[in-house]
């Protein structure tokens, strides 16, 4: 008995309501995400790609349609309960860490608990053993300019984790590294997926990368256009990889 | 969120750009130092004046000479030049018999004419002076502090004696080797006239607030009192007075008498076309005084103030400045789940930050431009706690008030735009 954490039917989204402006970018997803997936989105830019990213993380309102995140229809919150799941519920992480720039590792790791009312002394050990899990834990008191890229990275998903979120949502996590440190990354990924049983979606253009995961959604022009899954199609597996 | 936690966030913010947020609050600084310096040296003036005031006499009244035509005070025609005629002046005889009438409720009646400056010379030695013809009154009236010998006496007045009462600047500049100056004799030259006294006595030089004096201490012009005979003789002054002072009994009721006074003064000039008399207490002229300096003081402030407003401004501006720049890491919180309200209490905590340190260094700044202007000023400085109470609050909300449309314009961020945002 699969549970669903992502429930999405005919989503559409559109800018510009009502003038003559008016641009439709995705034209009903339906799509679903089961707890404990590592699941990746691939598109080229243009392609519908982020819209789709900031409607899973719950940054954005869809235009028509129901997106149910762990069963709970959040597509016509208020910006206080969507800021709300975002803190609870998603774990964000960029493709260029955004992480605070006058914050330690640690003060970085803390901060999505400090905005969920997480006490001082239990921010801290929770951030520690997070730094710990992603193999920064000697780390604690750089500040993110005296952190190499793919150490800025793991602390970016350190602090991805620290509201034990439903889903982490990593928009190209690797697009900013070389591959060695890429490698790392991808690395730390299935770590969270198979130690941490954690839900994982991957949001990239890279081919090899998505064919890590168990099941890779291609979308264009704002349809999700197939899906496959690597593991059970060798023939298509890294082989048609392109850039690292 | 917790205070605390926006308080260390706002202070990690200031740090990594020091020299900004001391730019931004130079202006909370300059705003609050001057606001709290000015009021500081006025207290102390008026607490200065009112003293002074005090040590002429609360129950002093001042009887002078007014022009009948309202818009002309006698003053106002000496100072344009068409003095008044001798004719008109008060005299010893209206005195007199004001005396016989009312002496009971008077102590002294302070007589004055002004003989102007003059110098000391005795060889290498010299005093700067200012010859001023009194008569007996004058000392008690003016509370003259006698160190040594003895004040001007009915007798030296009556005889035009040649006789003086310096200060005891005058003493330690004439007679530095330590040698008694009273029985001394000194030439005194006033306008083309040499003169010379025998000193009678050393009064105690105070400085006033009225008349601070600047340059070397050794240069200082002191009173020197002469008869006012004398000074009439030598000066050849009218005989009559444009004004005197009354030293009234502690006894008497103050007020009427200042009426009594007037009216009976007012007997002689029923049938002068130009003149009449006016009769004030010192009581009265004190608090229009302290009025006017208390009005003044205000004035000054609120142009501190504005300058406080201007510094407001500033921590506005660098605040809109600050969130455009971190407009990125706005969007980073807010995709970590921060509300909007924590958005703003950050960016409003950050701006209360900078002016109430602003407004601290400002409080310093200012109690050290007070105690500043009190010493070149001689005044005993006693900074107000109310007005450094005010100063905070007034920062503080300064810091709120200016910092609310920054604050509120990146709580407002579209979450998507920006973490788009280069």
């Amino acid at each position: 008995m699969d549970e669903m954490v992502i429930e999405m039917a005919g989503i559409i989204k559109s800018f510009y309501v009502g003038t003559p402006n008016e641009l439709q970018i995705l034209h009903g997803i339906n799509m679903v995400i089961k707890k404990g997936e590592f699941v990746s989105i691939v598109g080229q830019s243009g392609s519908g790609k982020s819209t789709l990213m900031n409607l899973i993380g719950a940054l954005d309102r869809p235009t028509s349609g129901d997106y149910r995140l762990d069963g709970e229809d959040i597509s016509q919150l208020s910006d206080n309960e969507l800021s709300d799941i975002r803190n609870q519920k998603i774990g964000f992480v960029f493709q260029t860490f955004n992480l605070i720039p006058r914050s330690n590792a640690l003060r970085n790791v803390e901060l999505p608990l400090l905005y969920n009312g997480v006490a001082a002394g239990a921010r801290s050990r929770r951030a520690r053993e997070l730094l710990e899990l992603v193999e920064m834990g000697d780390r604690l008191t750089h500040l993110p300019n005296e952190l190499s890229g793919g150490q800025k990275q793991r602390v970016a998903i350190a602090r991805a984790m620290a509201n034990d979120p439903s889903i982490i949502l990593a928009d190209e996590p690797t697009g900013a590294l070389d591959s060695k440190t890429g490698r790392l990354v991808m690395d730390i990924f299935h770590k969270l997926h198979r130690q941490e049983k954690k839900t994982v979606i991957l949001i990239t253009h890279n081919e090899r990368l998505a064919s890590e995961t168990e099941r890779v959604l291609t979308i264009v022009d704002g349809r999700i256009v197939s899906e496959r899954f690597p593991a059970a199609d060798p023939a298509t597996d890294p082989a048609a990889g392109q850039e690292g | 969120m917790l205070f605390l936690e926006n308080l260390q966030l706002a202070i990690e913010g200031l740090r990594s750009n020091k020299m900004r947020s001391l730019l931004t609050m130079l202006g909370i600084i300059i705003g609050i130092g001057s606001v709290i310096g000015i009021v500081t040296v006025g207290d102390s003036m008026t607490a200065s004046v009112t003293s002074a005031m005090e040590g002429l006499g609360a129950t002093n009244m001042l009887v002078n000479l007014q022009s009948k035509d309202a818009d002309r005070s006698a003053s106002l025609n000496n100072i344009g030049g068409a003095s008044i005629k001798e004719e008109d002046l008060l005299t010893d005889e209206m005195i007199d018999t004001y005396m016989e009438a009312y002496g009971d409720s008077v102590i002294a009646v302070s007589l004055s004419n002004a003989g102007g400056p003059g110098r000391a010379q005795e060889g290498r030695l010299y005093a700067n002076v200012t010859v001023v013809g009194t008569n007996v009154g004058y000392g008690t009236a003016n509370n003259v502090e006698m160190i040594s010998g003895r004040y001007l006496r009915d007798g030296d007045i009556k005889a035009n004696r040649y006789v003086a009462v310096v200060s005891d600047k005058f003493v330690s500049n004439m007679f530095p080797s330590g040698k008694n100056p009273l029985g001394q004799e000194i030439k005194v030259s006033v306008g083309n006239n040499l003169q010379t006294f025998t000193i009678v006595g050393v009064y105690k030089h105070e400085q006033t607030m009225m008349m601070p004096s600047f340059g070397p201490d050794k240069d200082i012009r002191t009173d020197l009192y002469i008869p006012i005979t004398t000074n009439r003789a030598i000066a050849s002054i009218d005989r009559g007075y444009q004004n005197f002072i009354v030293m009234l009994s502690s006894s008497v009721d103050a007020r009427k008498m200042v009426v009594d006074t007037q009216n009976f003064f007012n007997t002689f000039y029923a049938s002068n076309p130009r003149y009449e008399v006016n009769a004030i207490s010192m009581e009265s002229m004190m608090s229009a005084m302290t009025t006017m300096m208390g009005t003044l003081s205000v004035a000054v402030a609120v142009i501190a103030g504005i300058s406080l407003i201007v510094g407001g401004v500033g921590v506005m501006n660098i605040m809109l400045v600050s969130v455009t720049e971190r407009t990125r890491e706005i969007g980073t919180r807010k995709a970590l789940g921060a509300r909007n309200s924590a958005i703003r209490t950050q960016f409003i905590v950050e701006a209360i930050i900078v002016c109430a340190i602003g407004g601290i260094i400002g409080i310093v700044t200012g109690i050290a431009l007070g105690y500043l202007g009190g010493y070149l000023l001689d005044l005993p400085t006693f900074p107000t706690p109310f007005i450094i109470v005010v100063a905070v609050v007034f920062s503080m909300l300064i810091g709120v008030f200016f910092g609310y449309y920054p604050a509120n314009k990146a709580a407002g961020l579209d979450p998507i735009e920006a973490l788009r945002y280069e």
